[in-house]
């Protein structure tokens, strides 16, 4: 039997699961996570009283569907929650499982890593209080915790309006949403938005709601900085007409849209190309999701598309599998989902541009805001590095000289914060200064696992340890 | 002392006590290790190269923020690790193993 591995059990792991056991194939199934679902299904965990279904509100069907999905074939694959994939080499993929090393063959993988929340760096953002978007909907949908009491969103996304509903909804105080895209650019994207109408007509009705309840909207904000000392205290920024305004608040989070996990992808030896609409390295596929060398990609991990598009590249991404190891294909109608993709990319493609990432703020970043939050690393050292004699031309020599993205999280957090700030210092375009090259381990593994391999010795969450 | 985090809805999980520097926190079974600290503390760590205080930010394993030194010398990243009773999370630091 074909030996197919799929990465992430979020909507595109799942669809791609649901489609290989349908024609008799049973995969296994690498998952991070305690619970199926990736971050937009996040399930809350046992015993919350959470309505997850109320809080969802039009993505509760879709929730519902995903995980009524997984039930109906988790006896059918080899599951394996809590289990970090951290390389791929050629076709063996390495994993660890409750602190034990364990290797995975496979004739076809299909990676569904998803993303996450893209991200600049803002003077304060390391204090104790700012999270991410994308963090304070996952810590809401599986603890039922608010990540504050008064809260300021911002950043540029579509999710503020959501995220900011849903945390209105069960309590918190929203002090404000600072949108830094200005209105009439999101207007200008409408074009590209009425591909998914549906999904625009709704977010419209989620701002209309929002400032009815008297939430206040600032679009085309520049963010100037977090305040406090032991955490976050405020919210300083430039509202569009001019004037510094300064909010009280005790919780942040911000996003700036989102950003594909390709670290396995590249490891497995895809190419990737620079993208000019998302400004970011994207893994090279056909419509399918197929990449070569027996491996596929599918969800936001391929192409921010968002979790219907997701669900729906999982079904591509496994149908190509088949098709490709010969085995008869039933039931799936590849035209109509191409088509489907197709609509979906292009309505998130306007969302790229109605929330664009503002990478001129960073032109006016001061020296000492920390581009890269694990080393400790200022926009003024990368600025000097980068102004020296025989200094670096691209990020990985910046990377060598300044251990920006050198740090734990391996240049998630900071990447395209210096790839901007390259580009800018030396006046090149994003692309001629490169990206950060993803290495082995994509996440810190614990240094016991093949001495001791048991959880208790090798760290708690079972999936990582300090490096 | 006020937690950083606050609980929107009530956990059916049993309650369970950990330590944190010394001193017992109320945590529920289910909760991770990130939850239980932040309801009760304003920051899970010092960071290594700076005198900041850091309290995670991504929440879903990626940024590695929340890595947290427990009494036994383990560190373990706080937003993926499920909470048990008795664990004692060292924010001030280890005896003989200072932080910076």
């Amino acid at each position: 039997m074909t030996r197919v591995t799929i990465v992430g059990a979020g909507p595109a792991g799942i669809a791609a699961a649901h489609v290989l056991t349908a024609h008799g194939l049973s995969p296994v199934v690498i998952d991070e996570g305690l619970r199926p679902g990736g971050q937009i299904y996040r399930q809350p965990r046992p015993g919350l009283r959470l309505d997850i279904e109320a809080l969802l509100g039009a993505e509760a069907e879709n929730y519902r569907r995903t995980h009524a999905t997984f039930a109906n074939l988790k006896d059918r694959i080899d599951y394996r929650p809590r289990t970090l994939a951290w390389a791929i080499d050629d076709r063996t993929l390495h994993a660890i499982q409750g602190g034990a090393a364990a290797t995975v063959d496979f004739d076809a993988i299909i990676l569904a890593t998803g993303a996450t929340d893209r991200t600049l760096p803002i003077k304060g953002w390391t204090l104790p209080g700012v999270f991410t978007l994308g963090g304070a909907q996952v810590l809401l949908k599986e603890h039922g915790c608010l990540i504050g009491r008064r809260i300021v969103f911002c950043g540029s996304s579509p999710l503020l309006y959501l995220a900011a509903k849903q945390y209105r909804a069960m309590g918190a105080e929203i002090v404000a949403i600072l949108d830094t895209t200005p209105l009439a650019t999101k207007i200008a994207a409408t074009g590209d938005l009425m591909a998914a109408p549906g999904t625009f007509w709704r977010g419209l009705g989620y701002m209309a709601a929002l400032r009815r309840a008297g939430v206040a909207i600032h679009h085309g904000v520049q963010l100037r900085a977090f305040d406090g000392t032991a955490g976050v205290e405020a919210v300083r920024f430039r509202a569009s007409r001019g004037e510094e305004i300064t909010l009280p608040c005790d919780a942040v989070a911000v996003g700036f849209g989102l950003k594909p996990e390709t670290q396995l992808a590249e490891l497995a030896g895809v190419e990737l190309r620079y993208d000019q609409v998302y400004r970011q390295w994207l893994p090279h596929a056909d419509a399918d999701g197929r990449c070569g060398g027996n491996v596929y990609v599918a969800g936001d991990g391929a192409t921010v598309g968002g979790a219907q598009a997701a669900a729906v590249t999982g079904t591509l991404a496994a149908r190509a599998v088949l098709e490709d190891f010969k085995i008869k294909v039933t039931g799936i109608d590849r035209a109509r989902l191409r088509r489907q993709v197709a609509r979906l990319r292009r309505f998130q493609r306007g969302l790229a541009r109605a929330f664009a990432w503002p990478m001129d703020a960073l032109r006016t970043l001061d020296d000492d805001v920390m581009v890269c939050r694990c080393e400790g690393v200022s926009a003024g050292e990368l600025r000097a590095s980068l102004r020296a004699d025989f200094g670096p031309a691209e990020v990985n020599r910046l990377k060598a000289i300044t251990r920006c993205g050198m740090g734990r999280c391996q240049g998630r957090f900071c990447a395209l914060a210096a790839a901007e700030l390259t580009a800018q210092t030396l006046r090149l375009p994003l692309e001629a200064v490169g990206r950060l090259r993803a290495q082995p381990p994509v996440k810190p593994l614990p240094l016991g696992i093949n001495l001791v391999g048991n959880a208790a010795a090798a760290g708690l969450d079972g999936t990582s340890a300090p490096a | 002392m006020n937690g950083r985090l606050m609980r929107a809805v009530v956990s059916d999980g049993a309650p369970l006590r950990i330590l944190v520097d010394g001193v017992e926190v109320q945590a529920y079974t289910g909760d991770s290790l990130l939850v239980a600290v932040l309801a009760a503390r304003n920051a899970l760590r010092r960071h290594e190269f700076s005198n900041e205080m850091r309290a995670g930010f991504c929440l879903m394993g990626a940024c590695q923020d929340c890595w947290v030194w427990l009494a036994d010398g383990q560190r373990v990243r706080a937003c993926t690790t499920v909470v048990a009773e008795g664990m004692h999370v060292v924010i001030a630091g280890v005896p003989g193993f200072p932080l910076p």
